[in-house]
């Protein structure tokens, strides 16, 4: 049922109606002359209170809004992937084509290009019996991806029609034997988590790329990161690279309330790079929903359901997928901007009493699940938000409420930034709680002694730290021979392993057989030199050692022939330490 | 107010005082009862039995043409060099609309500033919102008027004179003194500038809330300039902080929720809506590049006001009172600077093929020696290593020599040979965030690494 109603008040993103008595709450509505999309997010007798994800200025009272009687729907299908979209979906090409280089009002365009037709493989025949999840047939929509066309959730009967060739989106692909027409694209609220058959326990790893995450503080797929850290501490980067190098299929990167440029470096580079695993270009395997800081509140308090809703899709086709949020903090100011319009009653920090409990809810759709649907498969979603604390202190509520439900905690750190370690990640306040489910994997496809390597590390860092104190105290003469070589080696694996750059050709992404054998190779130096000085060789001669060098430059080496070479170092080490 | 018809959000409004004065106000929240109106200039005189209010239909917009150049405006855009109005090739409303995210370019043209501390370590790019954070007492503004004069004529750029855009300045002043509202006056007619200045004066004693417009309409000029026009404009903001307590004192007059020190919870929005109007656009050949200033109050850079501007903008350059006070100019604490778009505007063609290293090395060594001072004051000299003593020594030489470069200008490769000079007081073996190829071509023949080790 749709209604209509009249303006009777504005204040900043928010806009009361009257005689909206028809409407539900969620409710997609237009707004004034210009038909600014809105939705209702509070009812009181015939009173809606709406956000409007656009700027409200010019609005006038008694302009009309109008209930469409659907809420905020996510459009599916084939050619979302390399799409650029704002907030509440919108075409971000499209729109430019509209209104130009800065963004108009009230402008709409469908999410799926209309007109491109893609060519429909069934996969059922006449007379099978369907349900929610089953795939109806596939498309090629990228050389890597196919999408697969599923029932949607909710639809169940008989197949009395299904097609083969090429369509549109809207074109039916199949008819039940209810007569209902089933299309390749499918709309789901974005506020809804997608259903799945079950929830199933992480168990692989999700792999990043990033020495310092994938040894010491794993994450899985399906589980859920945070990267909580002050402006400049290296978050974006992160989620850039993750976006780049991770092992997942499909990528939906939201960035929520931050800054056009980083968008459009990303805009920019993608096309040009190539995912490390398939060659082919990554923006085929990309979705971008981008609000940024400037653009409207509202509609960055949809984005990241936007975001999660596209990436659960593609998780119900069986697709690992990992969903980037930049920032998560972005999102909870938004929360918090339209609950003081709504006048509601502010807990900590001004945030609405809700705010744990709906990031909770948004980062619980992540996870594995297996899917909806006849055929088994199993999907992933993976959630790495940002995390932007003011002041870069960790215990306000967004970092807080945030913690409670991510497993993994990858704190960043403004001191190792500002010397330009990066990924400037605070091995001592992070974690991941991940670690018993996935070092199997690490253990059978690496190497069997992966989980002996991270604890030797973990206490060569924390045994550094006892010494630096002691240093601080009373001096470097203070120390054992033996102590001063565990802060020589301890100072190499921070500056030469754990350090990553990001502008680095060889070393910006790192395989966990390649960060295992440099971890290797640095523990062994280790042994070496414990072992020299036993033999009573001279500290000086041992911190000498022309390996040393070699060590420090191993990052740099080329992905071809690294194995051979790395694995030439570690013998030699073994061996002693000589030349080549 | 109550009993009004016909209002629009954010429509300007004409408040007519029972003694004939004007002032002007906009429409910032309103419903079928009353209309809140926020009265953008001195509102001594104001009551509530005769003002009258009138509506003007829309919201606050400038009239431009390129009859804006060389003009002076007040806070809230009216002429005030006693020349006639501009007489307008269009209107824009002043708030702005975002530019479309995939319209922009990235930004990647250098701009040279002559110092140091920036342009080898910190490189500032056309298309660029990059901050000074200062304090009260440091030299913040003579190290912008430096950037202003070296943006203005390209000297060093890696493009040709000939691929230069025409230049402009768009200066807005909120809440600043008389006395810096004329050094930067000054400061355009000694470099020529003025010219094709556009000048916008909120001082120190003119009404607050003014100030939160003034920004706004300098914006609005910046892209006009920028996008219609092809100009290179840089905008000079300041004082950031001013505007920042203006917006501060508008939330707790409407007894808004305070958010953090009582500033309010929308402040990062607020900002962004002006920081984000940076940038170049994809085939329009200008760009607005930024250079506001901030003052840090009690020099906390987790105030507030440095805190989300640091979230917003794309780096910043911070000033440090330590540096200041041991007469080291410009005193830049490069630790906590950062420009995130150097990447984009450094390497083979642009600057050096050696640029990423040299800075990535730098700033290492820098931090080493920098922590082996703290170290160093509880346990003394002799307590360090031999290769300690070095790093600390070089920390030293680094602030004097490589950051304290005095008033004059340097060009890159100065900036370069003075970043090898202190790189070769270290033993070569340990600089490995060069490649190792550079390190041959640049080092030289070591003597004075040998002589360290
Ligand atoms: N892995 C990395 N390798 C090299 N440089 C890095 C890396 N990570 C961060 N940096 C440097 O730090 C800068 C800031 O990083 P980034 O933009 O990711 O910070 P942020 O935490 O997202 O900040 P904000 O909260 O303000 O958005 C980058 O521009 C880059 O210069
Ligand atoms: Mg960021």
């Amino acid at each position: 049922m749709t209604s209509e109603g009249v303006i009777i008040r504005v204040s900043g993103p928010t806009v009361v109606a009257r005689s909206m008595a028809g409407a539900r709450i969620h409710n997609r509505v237009l707004v004034g002359e210009d038909h600014l999309p809105g939705e209702v997010i509070r009812l009181e007798a015939d009173r809606a209170t709406i956000q409007v994800y656009e700027d409200t200025t010019g609005l006038c009272l008694g302009e009309r809004v109008e209930d469409i009687g659907v809420p905020l729907l996510a459009e599916l299908g084939p050619g979302l992937l390399g799409s650029v979209y704002d907030g509440v979906q919108r075409p971000l090409h499209a729109i430019r084509a509209k209104s130009g280089d800065f963004i108009g009002r009230g402008l709409a365009a469908p999410p799926i290009d209309r007109e491109r037709r893609w060519e429909f493989r069934p996969a059922v025949r006449e007379g099978d019996a369907v349900g929610p999840g089953d795939v109806l047939g596939t498309v090629a929509e990228t050389p890597r991806i196919d999408h697969r066309v599923m029932v949607p959730p909710g639809s169940r009967g008989t197949i009395r029609e299904i097609r083969a060739g090429t369509f549109s989106v809207l074109e039916p692909v199949a008819l039940l034997a209810d007569g209902t027409a089933i299309p390749m694209v499918q709309r789901w609220p974005v506020r809804m988590a997608r259903p799945c058959r079950s929830r199933l326990p992480p168990a692989l790893p999700f792999i990043t790329g990033q020495r310092v995450f994938d040894v010491l503080f794993p994450l899985a797929a399906g589980g859920a990161a945070i990267i909580p850290g002050g402006f400049g501490t290296g978050k974006t980067v992160v989620e850039q690279n993750l976006a780049k190098y991770a092992g997942a299929d499909v990528i939906v990167f939201v960035g929520c309330g931050e800054r056009g440029n980083e968008m459009t470096e990303v805009l920019t580079e993608f096309p040009a790079l190539t995912d490390p695993s398939t060659g082919r270009p990554l923006m085929e395997r990309t979705v971008l929903v981008v609000n940024t800081s400037n653009m409207p509140v509202a509609a960055r308090e949809a984005s990241v359901y936007t975001g999660i809703t596209i990436a659960e899709y593609y998780r119900d086709m069986g697709y690992r997928v990992a969903l980037l949020a930049d920032s998560i903090s972005r999102w909870a100011e938004a929360l918090r901007e339209i609950s003081s319009r709504l006048e509601e009653m502010p807990g900590e920090e001004g945030y609405p009493t809700y705010l744990a409990s709906r990031l909770a809810g948004f980062y619980e759709r992540g996870g594995r699940v297996s899917c909806l649907g006849g055929e088994e498969r199993e999907g992933t979603v993976t959630v790495v938000a940002a995390v932007s604390p003011p002041g870069g202190d960790f215990s306000e509520p967004v970092t807080q409420s945030s913690q409670r439900t991510a497993g993994v905690f990858w704190a960043l750190d403004p001191g190792l930034a500002h010397r330009r370690h990066f990924p400037a990640v605070d091995w001592k306040k992070s974690y991941s709680l991940y670690i018993g489910a996935v070092d199997d994997w690490f253990r059978e496809t690496v190497s069997a002694d992966w989980t002996d390597l991270r604890q030797e590390l973990m206490a060569l860092l924390q045994r550094e730290e006892e010494l630096q104190e002691v240093v601080q105290m009373v001096g470097i003469d203070a120390l054992q021979e033996q102590e001063r070589i565990v802060l020589t080696v301890s100072r190499m694996v921070r500056e030469h392993f754990l350090r990553q750059s990001a502008y680095s050709e060889a070393d910006a992404t790192c395989t966990p057989e390649k960060g295992y054998r440099m971890l290797k190779a640095f523990l062994s130096f280790h042994a070496l030199c414990r072992d020299l000085l036993a033999r009573k060789v001279p500290v000086e001669s041992i911190l000498a050692l022309p390996v040393r060098e070699e060590l420090e430059r191993m990052k740099e080496l080329p992905g071809e022939g690294f194995r051979e070479a790395a694995d030439g170092l570690i013998a030699r080490i073994a061996q002693g330490g000589g030349n080549r | 107010m109550e009993g009004v018809r016909r209002v629009s959000m954010g429509e300007m409004v004409e408040v007519l005082l029972p003694d004939g004065a004007r002032r002007r106000g906009q429409v910032i929240e309103f419903s079928d009862r009353f209309a809140v109106v926020q009265v953008l200039e001195e509102p001594t005189g104001i009551d509530v039995r005769e003002t009258r209010v009138r509506f003007a239909g829309s919201p606050a917009r400038m009239p431009l043409s390129l009859d804006i150049l060389g003009r002076r405006f007040d806070g809230a855009g009216n002429p005030v060099d006693r020349l006639p109005p501009v007489l307008p090739e269009k209107w824009k409303t002043i708030a702005g609309t975002p530019m479309n995210p995939v319209a922009r370019e990235k930004p990647s043209r250098p701009i040279v500033t002559g110092i140091s501390a920036i342009d080898g370590l910190n490189t500032l790019v056309r298309g660029q919102k990059l901050p000074i954070f200062s304090a009260a007492g440091l030299p913040a503004r003579e190290i912008a008027a430096q950037i202003l004069r070296q943006a203005g004529t390209g000297d060093g750029d890696p493009e040709p004179p000939t691929a230069r855009r025409k230049f402009a300045v768009v200066f807005a002043a909120m809440g600043i003194t008389f006395r810096e509202a004329s050094f930067f006056l000054r400061e355009f007619e000694r470099s020529g500038a003025a010219g094709h200045a556009v000048v916008f004066l909120n001082l120190a004693d003119d009404p607050t809330i003014e100030r939160l417009l003034t920004p706004r309409f300098a914006l609005t000029a910046a892209e006009y300039l920028a996008f219609e026009h092809g100009f290179d404009v840089l905008v000079i903001l300041t004082d950031m902080t001013s505007y920042c307590d203006a917006l501060r004192e508008i939330a707790t007059a409407r007894e808004e929720i305070p958010g953090r020190r009582s500033y309010p919870g929308y402040m990062y929005t607020d900002l962004a809506s002006l920081y984000e109007r940076a940038g170049c656009i994809q085939g329009r050949p200008g760009s607005v590049t930024q250079l506001p200033i901030l003052t840090m109050p009690d020099d906390d850079i987790t105030h507030p006001v440095p805190d989300l501007t640091g979230y917003i903008t794309e780096g910043q350059i911070v000033l440090s009172r330590d540096l200041h006070r041991n007469g080291i100019y410009p005193p830049v604490d490069v630790l906590p600077s950062l420009s995130r778009l150097m990447n984009l505007g450094i390497g083979p063609g642009k600057t050096r093929e050696d640029h990423r290293g040299v800075a990535d090395q730098l700033y290492a060594c820098y931090a080493q020696g920098r922590e082996l001072r703290r170290l160093e004051a509880i346990v003394g000299e002799e307590g360090l290593l031999e290769s300690d003593r070095r790093l600390r020594r070089f920390a030293d030489a680094f602030e004097r020599e490589f950051v304290g470069q005095g008033e004059q200008g340097r060009t890159l490769e100065e900036t370069f040979e003075a970043g090898w000079k202190l790189l070769r007081t270290l033993p070569k073996g340990q600089l490995t965030r060069i490649r190792a190829e550079h390190v041959v071509r640049h080092y030289g023949d070591g003597a004075a690494g040998r002589a360290a080790e």
